[in-house]
């Protein structure tokens, strides 16, 4: 669990200040985004998406929809894989790309998922025109930017920190580029991928299922699966549908726990390097059945002897490590810094032009303030749900983790609960504000923190069960109790293991923002007042100017959060309360 | 035979450090190592000695001079030099004799022949019985093994071994020692000679024939000497013994006090920008302590001191030149002797001790009287690490520049001279509330 904690925040530990880089990044996605919204302005007739499947309420089909969905997420999760290692890889090994790359992965980071989706559909329907497969690669794209981003982030990382003298030992020993990304890079970074993995997993989900059945130009586009079912349920208020997806769901996030992941995370144990954990060894009955029967153990030898022939194909074999002299390379670097940095420089002065311009031309300054307080209206909120879920789950994440035999039954389940996409439970929420007319800008609230609060709960449990034994025996010793347990000894302890769970809470909840300030049920709509529904809304009626400066502002706020609050916090709590 | 196997030629090496400065590790080595000799190369912590054989193996490349490999200019890892790891640098995820492999396969030698091989290796290293373990399951010392296996399967010419014993303990480490021994006298490897770098005078004597003594503040070529004893060779041989003090002198007198008679012996003065020991106060109260005490009459060989104290130089020769800048003691010709000063400071109380520490420490470290001067002059007496910290950059590398000043300030903190705050890294005159 631990590992989680490390190398899913590693990125906070390293910069603390923008540097010019960071506005740079920041200065080309903005740019990235708008030149998007302001080419789909073009499109303004209503798309052709050919032929539609109509969706069906019948149970009979749900499987057919969850497997659909499924098929999606290992799409998306392939592409991840990839980017992860051409860009993490790239990031690590090159210092230019590193400048360039972290950055602008640190700032998509804070773009709003959703956003990504309207800025990539059209595109995808000039791409396909006249068929679903476009709106299906807009999805899939944004299953992709919910799980890619914090991977290539964690393998960066990872590869970067593999020890210098094993470094030393591969050059030594002329592996080649090839050879050393699959002996030494892969499986050094093999535990912290997949713990990464796992949580852009449950991002993945809750995105699929937003993602399935979108609005776009006031036309609704529903794409096959188990987002488009719960979409057609509700617009037809059927609350049995409802329910028979949320059980399908259930299914399906624990099959792919049981028969994926859990056995995945057992076979990285081997991957990690410390002689003795105090962590329980990751176990898996399937990984166990691989290991222990014969046939099974054949499949297994077979695999590797596979895998031994591609980390040895010839072709991209001997090209060994060569130092150059200072000279040479001081000539050559100092050519190369000239063009690169003229190169960023135009770039950099064409993004403002064109940002300028835009705004100027298309938006009021009136139109920005106002969404700047709408942002702030979902900001607050973000912080006041963070406020309440710690309340809540802290106390008790302490409990469980301070009892071993609790902890090992709550962890699996706030695993899966956080894996389990909160879309699915919204309708439910809504139904019960719409009967009672309850205030929407209050009660639709709490759907953000649905589905983050577990990353609270369980960091904060992982953070318990590491808490030394001895210092709790100190503290009956000494007779430490109450409050002052709890503030000298409880809280600190925990508190960097909390921070982590804060973090990616926070980022849940602006996410969810989109998908959770504006909800309906049969013909009733609900709408907050906030950013996330104000980008809901203009996307939804082909407003891409609009939409584009709701989705700028989100990733402008994020990052200045995260840069202004979080990440100090990280550190200081890094510091100062790390034990050992 | 006559043809030395590497040839070192007036290298020299410096890194960069901030902007525009420089940081010269290296100075005007010149060394050659001949076909079926052990050399060592022995020298304090930091004095680049590591940096040398990385320049020798092709890891790092030299910022000027010539390095030539069986008359061939090194760009890069010869084939033909092996380098055995400190750390061992093994991969967790694979096993003994999927380590010893890897090197093979890199090589683009089949799936059968490669097998054979590293089997054979594991063998010789005495290994056997092993192969399908996972380093995590083995010792420091059967790790070691690993180490030396994956070496030693691609035949190599020459090997070179960057501190391979530094990391085990001392049974462990003899052990292996001399099984190299062994099997360095049994020919059985084909290699025809070895490099390794210690910081153990022992090791050198025990295992070399050749002992390159180096210097630190640039790293520089101090002696070359000739260890002609037969092995296997026992430290408790006197032979062995003056070999040691031997070279225990040449580590502890500076070449131009070399000819000068005792008394004139004079201290060296040192500077703002001193790179100060990483001695602990504790532990140098402890050495002097143990001279004071009757038994030793102030007086010590400092290989015994090594020995009683169980250290080896690079935690032995800190506390010494902490002691020598603070005048309370004396090092020369591989002996330390305590002054009247510190014999004072050993006999007095904790609080005294702390006194006398105090005015030592302000009257003979620039740094810790600058610090004071500073923060009494401030109108809050209060100052920022930071200050300090750009200070020493000026005159050493990033990290040196940051165990520096935590290592004054360790001292200042026991010397009650001035506080720190962790927190935020303020330093000030005030005591804590």
């Amino acid at each position: 669990m631990s590992f989680l904690r490390t190398t899913f925040v590693t990125a906070y530990r390293s910069r603390l200040y923008p540097n010019y880089w960071d506005i740079i990044a920041l200065l080309f996605v903005l740019f990235v985004i708008t030149l998007f919204a302001s080419t789909a302005r073009q499109m303004v007739t209503p798309y052709q998406i050919g032929e539609t499947i109509p969706i069906s309420l019948n149970v009979a089909a749900l499987p057919f929809y969850a497997a659909r969905t499924v098929v999606r997420m290992l799409i998306a999760l392939f592409f991840s894989l990839l980017f992860t290692f051409i860009f993490g890889t790239w990031a690590a090994k090159s210092k230019r790309a590193e400048q360039f790359i972290i950055p602008v992965i640190d700032v998509l980071q804070s773009v709003p998922i959703l956003g990504f989706q309207f800025v990539a559909i059209a595109p995808f329907i000039a791409l396909f025109p006249n068929s679903l497969l476009g709106p299906e690669c807009a999805t899939i794209f944004v299953i992709f930017t919910s799980q890619a981003w914090n991977m290539a982030f964690g393998f960066y990382q990872t590869v970067r920190s593999v020890p210098l003298e094993v470094r030393e030992a591969a050059n030594m020993l002329h592996l080649s580029v090839w050879q050393r990304f699959w002996r030494i890079e892969v499986p050094f970074s093999m535990p912290g991928l997949l713990w990464n993995a796992m949580v852009s997993m449950s991002a993945g989900w809750f995105f699929v299922v937003a993602a399935e059945a979108i609005t776009v130009s006031n036309q609704q586009i529903l794409l096959p699966g188990i987002g488009s079912y719960i979409a057609v349920a509700i617009k037809a208020a059927n609350m049995h549908a409802i329910g028979y997806a949320i059980l399908t769901m259930f299914i399906v996030i624990l099959i792919y726990d049981q028969l994926l992941f859990r056995p995945l995370v057992a076979w990285a144990e081997k991957f990690k390097s410390e002689q003795l954990t105090t962590d329980k060894v990751a176990e898996s009955w399937v990984i166990d059945l691989f290991r222990r029967t014969r046939l099974m153990r054949d499949v297994g030898g077979r695999l590797s002897r596979l895998f031994d022939a591609f980390v040895n194909i010839r072709l991209l074999s001997p090209m060994g490590y060569q130092i150059a002299s200072e000279q040479e390379r001081k000539v050559k670097q100092r050519r190369l810094t000239i063009i690169w940095d003229i190169v960023i420089f135009a770039i950099s002065v064409g993004a403002f032009i064109f940002l300028t311009y835009y705004v100027a031309r298309y938006i009021s300054l009136k139109e920005v303030l106002h969404v700047f307080l709408l942002g702030l209206v979902t900001a607050s909120r973000v912080f006041i749900l963070i406020a309440i879920a710690s309340l809540i789950w802290v106390p008790v994440g302490v409990w469980i983790g301070l009892r071993p035999w609790a902890a090992q039954i709550a962890q699996p389940i706030a695993q899966i609960l956080a894996a389990f996409p909160a879309n699915l439970f919204y309708p439910v929420v809504v139904i019960f504000i719409v009967k009672y007319h309850l205030s929407p800008n209050l009660w639709l609230t709490p759907l953000m923190m649905l589905g983050a609060q577990w990353y609270i709960l369980f960091n904060v449990v992982a953070g318990a069960t590491l808490l030394p034994k001895d210092l709790l025996q100190v503290a009956d010793n000494l007779n430490v109790r109450g409050f002052l347990r709890w503030s000298k000894l409880l809280l600190p302890a925990i508190f960097p293991y909390y921070v982590t769970g804060a973090i990616t809470a926070g980022g849940g909840a602006w996410n969810a923002s989109i998908v959770a300030e504006i909800a309906s049920w049969g013909n009733d709509t609900l709408v907050a007042t906030g950013l996330g529904a104000y980008i809901t809304e203009y996307t939804n009626a082909g407003d891409f100017v609009h939409s584009a400066l709701g989705i700028g502002m989100m990733c402008l706020l994020v990052l200045a959060f995260n840069r202004l609050f979080w990440r100090p916090l990280y550190v200081y709590a890094e510091n100062r309360f790390t034990l050992g | 035979m006559f043809e030395p196997i590497i040839d070192i030629v007036n290298i020299q090496k410096s890194f960069k450090k901030g902007d525009r400065q420089e940081l010269l590790v290296l100075d005007n080595i010149n060394l050659k190592i001949y076909e079926g000799e052990i050399v060592a190369i022995l020298g304090k912590s930091g004095s680049g000695k590591s940096t040398l054989l990385r320049i020798m193996a092709g890891l790092i490349a030299p910022s000027r001079g010539k390095l030539t490999y069986r008359k061939q200019p090194v760009a890069g890892p010869a084939h033909g030099i092996s380098m055995v790891f400190q750390t061992f640098a093994l991969l967790p995820w694979l096993t003994v004799l999927q380590n010893v492999e890897l090197g093979l396969e890199a090589l683009g030698v089949d799936r059968e022949e490669r097998r054979e091989r590293a089997l054979k290796a594991i063998d010789m290293i005495g290994l056997d019985g092993f192969e399908s373990a996972l380093p995590k399951e083995l010792s420091g010392g059967m790790r070691q093994r690993v180490g030396f296996a994956r070496a030693l399967v691609v035949n190599p010419d020459v090997l070179l071994m960057d501190e391979p014993f530094s990391a085990l303990d001392v049974l462990t480490a003899d052990n292996l020692k001399s099984d190299l021994i062994d099997l360095w006298q049994s020919k059985q490897t084909g290699i025809n000679s070895i490099v390794f770098v210690t910081h153990s005078i022992e090791e050198a004597v025990t295992i070399a024939d050749r002992v390159i003594i180096f210097n630190s503040n640039p790293g520089s070529i101090r002696a070359d000497l000739k260890i002609t004893l037969p092995f296997p060779r026992s430290d408790l041989d006197p032979r062995f013994r003056n070999q040691v003090d031997r070279v225990y002198t040449l580590m502890t007198t500076l070449p131009q006090d070399e000819r000068m008679p005792e008394d004139k012996k004079r201290y060296e003065v040192i500077d703002l920008g001193y790179r100060l020991p990483d001695a602990s106060v504790s532990e140098a109260i402890g050495l002097l302590e143990l001279l004071n005490s009757p038994e030793h009459q102030g007086k010590m060989d400092l290989p015994d001191v090594a020995e009683t104290l169980m250290l080896d130089i690079d935690d032995l020769f800190p506390l010494t030149e902490l002691l020598e800048i603070l005048r309370f003691a004396d090092v020369s010709k591989g002996d330390i002797t305590i002054t009247n000063e510190g014999r004072v400071f050993a006999d007095a109380d904790m609080l005294q001790r702390k006194k006398i520490f105090s005015v030592h420490l302000k009257k003979y470290v620039p740094l810790a009287r600058y610090i004071y001067d500073q923060l009494i002059r401030h109108p809050r007496q209060r100052a920022l690490e930071e200050n300090y910290l750009s200070l020493l950059e000026d005159y050493l590398s990033e990290s040196e520049a940051e165990r520096v000043l935590r290592t004054v300030i360790e001292w200042g903190r026991y010397a009650e001279l001035f506080s720190y705050d962790y927190n935020s890294g303020v330093l000030s005159l005030e005591s804590p509330h």
